[in-house]
């Protein structure tokens, strides 16, 4: 509560309104910097809450950056465990670390996710005068010889740019993984300048990331991880129909903390479903490469746990994690 | 001329009464926030963010209230490393190198109108290269692999020896205490936590925000409080403002040098202004040589890392609306802020936004404008702040401190962090150990790590790697030189003067 105040008073809102009315506004955790996918999915999320009225004052966006979203994770767990006034952003990277142990021991039954209302697809994309035309052709090319095609992807090694790859040579039949080159780089759009520039020679990332370099032809997306091919991009084929069947995409979602009340949290449903509804956010999504995806309330809980138990499984498999 | 046609539509959007007043409003505040230790652009911008929202603007009119508190605080963050000798914002941090000493010599009102032109001459010049060059420079980013990026840092750490002290040996063990901070956080080329003791908060590592904070401003205060207010840097005299208009001529090429030095590094992803003043800074050192007597207060001194910051401030912008990469920590909110108004940068940008990218020119214009006219001839409202007594002063910076700090992550963990900080700054000025190159070991030094471990995954270790293009050979001799060339010139010359306290 303190900490509230003392941030609604840093950001020059009137913060003697909000002590004397019940009305509290809202706080959205952005678990990294101001730039990223949570910090997005906080800023657009809170931002069309209060243009459709889902919310009575603006969503105030925190960005609290540590530990891939552990410090941000932590903070719910341990210290606003019970503050329903508060939603934080989330996507595949949250529970990829929460199936790879990376949150210091903190696990996904601790908080309540609230649903996801969009998802970035995958892709794997190679400059434009790559020999490489098909995932087929890279499959090959990495059996023939596994370091002559080095990945880079905007997250750490073992992150799920790094396991993106992976899962389609396992398909393949490929699996001496850790013969695969990756670097891990500062973000999806640095990826790509690394794979242009010919350092390295393809980009796994998400659709959003490649969007802008499609228009100009630098870069050729050779697979999409979708089951079907995304509207909008018609011509990028998924990696389903050249005979891998890997589905991978970043949700994005929110998570609320443990302790509120089931009453609150259908509340939080309830407006995150709005949202997914409303034409802003269709345009959003259309804007940003991401496509339909909404799995809200109860449903999606146990599609989160799916998810956890799976990469969990798939990491120990790959040797990624222990 | 496209470029003249494309100007006009950018100067018939940026260009209303009410676009300009917040301009004027946002140089403003853009300006305080940079001069204010711990609250650099970066968290400035962000924490106006949502004020964008609230007060409804669209998309023009936010980006130009935020790109003018963008380029204010880069010219804010000159005031309180020439007054303080605590740098406003990290780009500032080598202003201190000779503005401080040129404020002690009570030159402070020279020292601020010299470092206003020059900031003025870097950001304009780097406009003007934004508006011509930019689709064009854009391709220098896919130039620089793993290895160009670690000969360039390298570089950066070769020439770092013998600046801010004159013993070589203490300012290389700085460097190295700096080096050792940033290899603590989680190891991007394995993903496993380093050094972090278990603790989540050290996962990403120190920021070096929390590093300049505790460094400077906290140390400061421990000097203060040791010698009971008196001796104390903090309280530099400023008594009239003139123009030093022989001293503004006499560094015009410095000016220019160092916006070509500082706008080429800012184009490149994740170098930013703090290595664009750095480089600027140091070029310009060796090229005056011994006798340019730089760090002892000296025009050119002040000139050449305001122009360069200023300038790389500029060059940030190109490769983030170009490619969406942002060159600088600041450059990235406002990504964030240009993706909230569902504009994606990119190298479409240019063709399909016009409006957007040439509004944001014009108003970086405007801003750039309204910037050389509140801070040369009314420096004054600015350094009245800062000149308040130091019993009044000081636990304001303080406070202020400690709230920039909070709100960078919301942890009291880095509040500690900055005490922390404050104790070993306070020790290493005892020492007469220099605290420049600490933090440029913080600052750059995960960088440089992070592009050698990506350089040895992909050529499987093999060394020649780093010498495979004709960038990261000319740069690896131009850090060899670097390095070599003071150790033979030091018998010759003499030692340069120390700039810490």
């Amino acid at each position: 509560m303190k900490q509230k105040l003392f941030k609604t008073a840093m950001l020059g809102t009137v913060a003697g309104i909000t002590m004397m009315t019940t009305a509290i506004a809202a706080e959205c955790i952005a678990p990294a910097n101001p730039g990223g996918g949570w910090d997005f999915t906080c800023r657009q999320i809170g931002k069309i809450m209060y243009d459709i009225g889902a919310v009575d004052k603006p969503v105030q966006v925190t960005n609290m950056p540590g530990a891939g979203g552990g410090l941000a994770y932590g903070n719910v767990v341990n210290e606003r465990n019970d503050d329903s006034d508060l939603i934080i952003a989330a996507s595949s990277a949250t529970t990829t670390r929460l199936a790879q142990n990376a949150y210091a021991g903190m696990t996904a039954d601790q908080v309540r996710f609230v649903g996801a209302i969009g998802v970035d697809p995958g892709v794997i994309a190679v400059a434009a005068n790559s020999p490489i035309k098909t995932l087929g052709d890279m499959v090959d090319a990495i059996k023939a010889e596994p370091g002559s095609v080095a990945f880079a992807g905007g997250s750490a090694v073992g992150g799920f740019d790094h396991l993106k790859p992976l899962m389609i040579l396992k398909e393949g039949g490929f699996t001496d993984i850790t013969k695969v080159k990756y670097i891990g780089v500062d973000g999806g759009a640095d990826a790509i300048t690394q794979t242009v520039g010919g350092f390295t020679q393809a980009m796994t990332g998400d659709m959003s990331e490649v969007v802008s370099f499609l228009a100009n032809g630098d870069i050729r997306v050779i697979a999409v991880l979708t089951e079907e091919r995304v509207p909008g991009f018609d011509k990028i084929p998924t990696a389903k129909e050249q005979g891998f069947n890997v589905v991978a995409g970043n949700w994005r979602g929110l998570y609320v903390p443990k302790g509120i009340s089931d009453a609150k949290f259908d509340e939080w449903a309830g407006k995150l479903q709005k949202v997914a509804d409303s034409d802003a956010w269709k345009k959003a999504m259309a804007d940003n490469g991401l496509a339909p995806f909404t799995k809200v309330g109860g449903d999606f809980q146990s599609y989160v746990d799916g998810l956890v138990t799976d990469i969990a499984a798939m990491s120990k498999e790959l040797g990624v994690t222990k | 001329m496209d470029i003249l046609a494309n100007l006009a539509i950018g100067f018939g959007v940026a260009l209303s009464p009410y676009t300009l007043f917040l301009a004027v409003c946002g140089c403003f505040l853009g300006t305080i926030i940079g001069a204010l230790p711990g609250l650099g652009p970066s968290n400035g911008v962000a924490i106006l963010i949502p004020i964008t929202f609230t007060l409804g603007l669209d998309a023009t009119s936010a980006l130009v209230l935020m790109t003018s508190v963008y380029y204010g605080a880069m010219y804010g963050g000159r005031i309180s490393s020439i007054l303080l000798n605590i740098p406003g914002d990290e780009p500032a941090l080598m202003t201190t190198l000779d503005g401080y000493p040129m404020a002690k010599q009570g030159r402070a009102g020279d020292a601020l109108v010299l470092s206003g032109v020059a900031s003025f001459v870097g950001a304009f010049l780097a406009t003007i290269g934004l508006m011509l060059l930019a689709p064009t420079l854009a391709r220098v980013a896919f130039l620089f692999g793993p290895a160009e990026y670690f000969a360039l840092y390298l570089l950066a750490f070769c020439t770092l020896g013998g600046m801010a002290s004159n013993n070589q040996a203490k300012a290389a063990l700085a460097a190295c205490i700096g080096l050792g901070i940033a290899m603590i956080g989680v190891d991007s080329s394995s993903g496993l936590p380093r050094m972090t003791g278990g603790s989540l908060h050290l996962y990403d590592g120190v920021d070096f925000l929390v590093a300049i904070v505790g460094l400077f401003a906290i140390a400061e205060l421990f000097f203060f409080i040791e010698s009971h207010g008196k001796g104390s840097s903090i309280g530099v005299i400023l008594d009239k403002v003139k123009i030093p208009w022989k001293e503004i001529f006499s560094t015009r090429w410095t000016m220019l040098r160092a916006s070509g030095v500082g706008f080429i590094a800012g184009i490149l992803p994740g170098a930013g202004a703090s290595l664009g003043s750095f480089l600027a800074y140091m070029t310009e050192k060796s090229i005056a040589g011994e006798k340019g007597g730089f760090g002892t207060g000296v025009a050119k001194g002040v000139v050449a890392p305001e122009a360069g910051n200023n300038a790389a401030a500029g060059g940030a912008l190109v490769p983030m609306l170009t490619l969406g990469v942002p060159g600088s920590g600041t450059t990235a909110v406002l990504l964030a802020l240009l993706m909230t108004l569902n504009i994606t940068p990119g190298p479409t940008l240019f063709t399909e936004r016009p409006e957007v990218v040439w509004g944001l020119i014009a108003s970086l214009l405007i801003a750039n404008v309204v910037l050389l006219l509140m801070n040369v001839p009314m420096v004054k409202i600015f350094v009245r702040v800062l000149t308040v007594p130091a019993w009044i002063l000081l636990p304001g910076v303080t406070m202020v401190s400690f709230v920039g700090i909070y709100s960078l992550t919301g942890s009291y963990f880095d509040l500690l962090m900055m005490v922390g900080f404050g104790i070993l700054g306070y020790f290493l000025r005892k020492l007469d150990v220099p605290t420049v190159p600490v933090i440029l070991g913080i600052l750059l030094g995960g960088n440089m790590e992070d592009a050698l471990r990506r350089a040895m995954t992909l050529s499987d270790g093999d060394v020649t790697y780093l010498f495979s293009s004709p960038i990261s050979i000319g740069l690896w001799v131009a850090a060899i030189a670097g390095f070599v060339a003071p150790m033979f010139l030091r018998s010759i010359l003499k030692k340069p003067q120390a700039v810490t306290d």
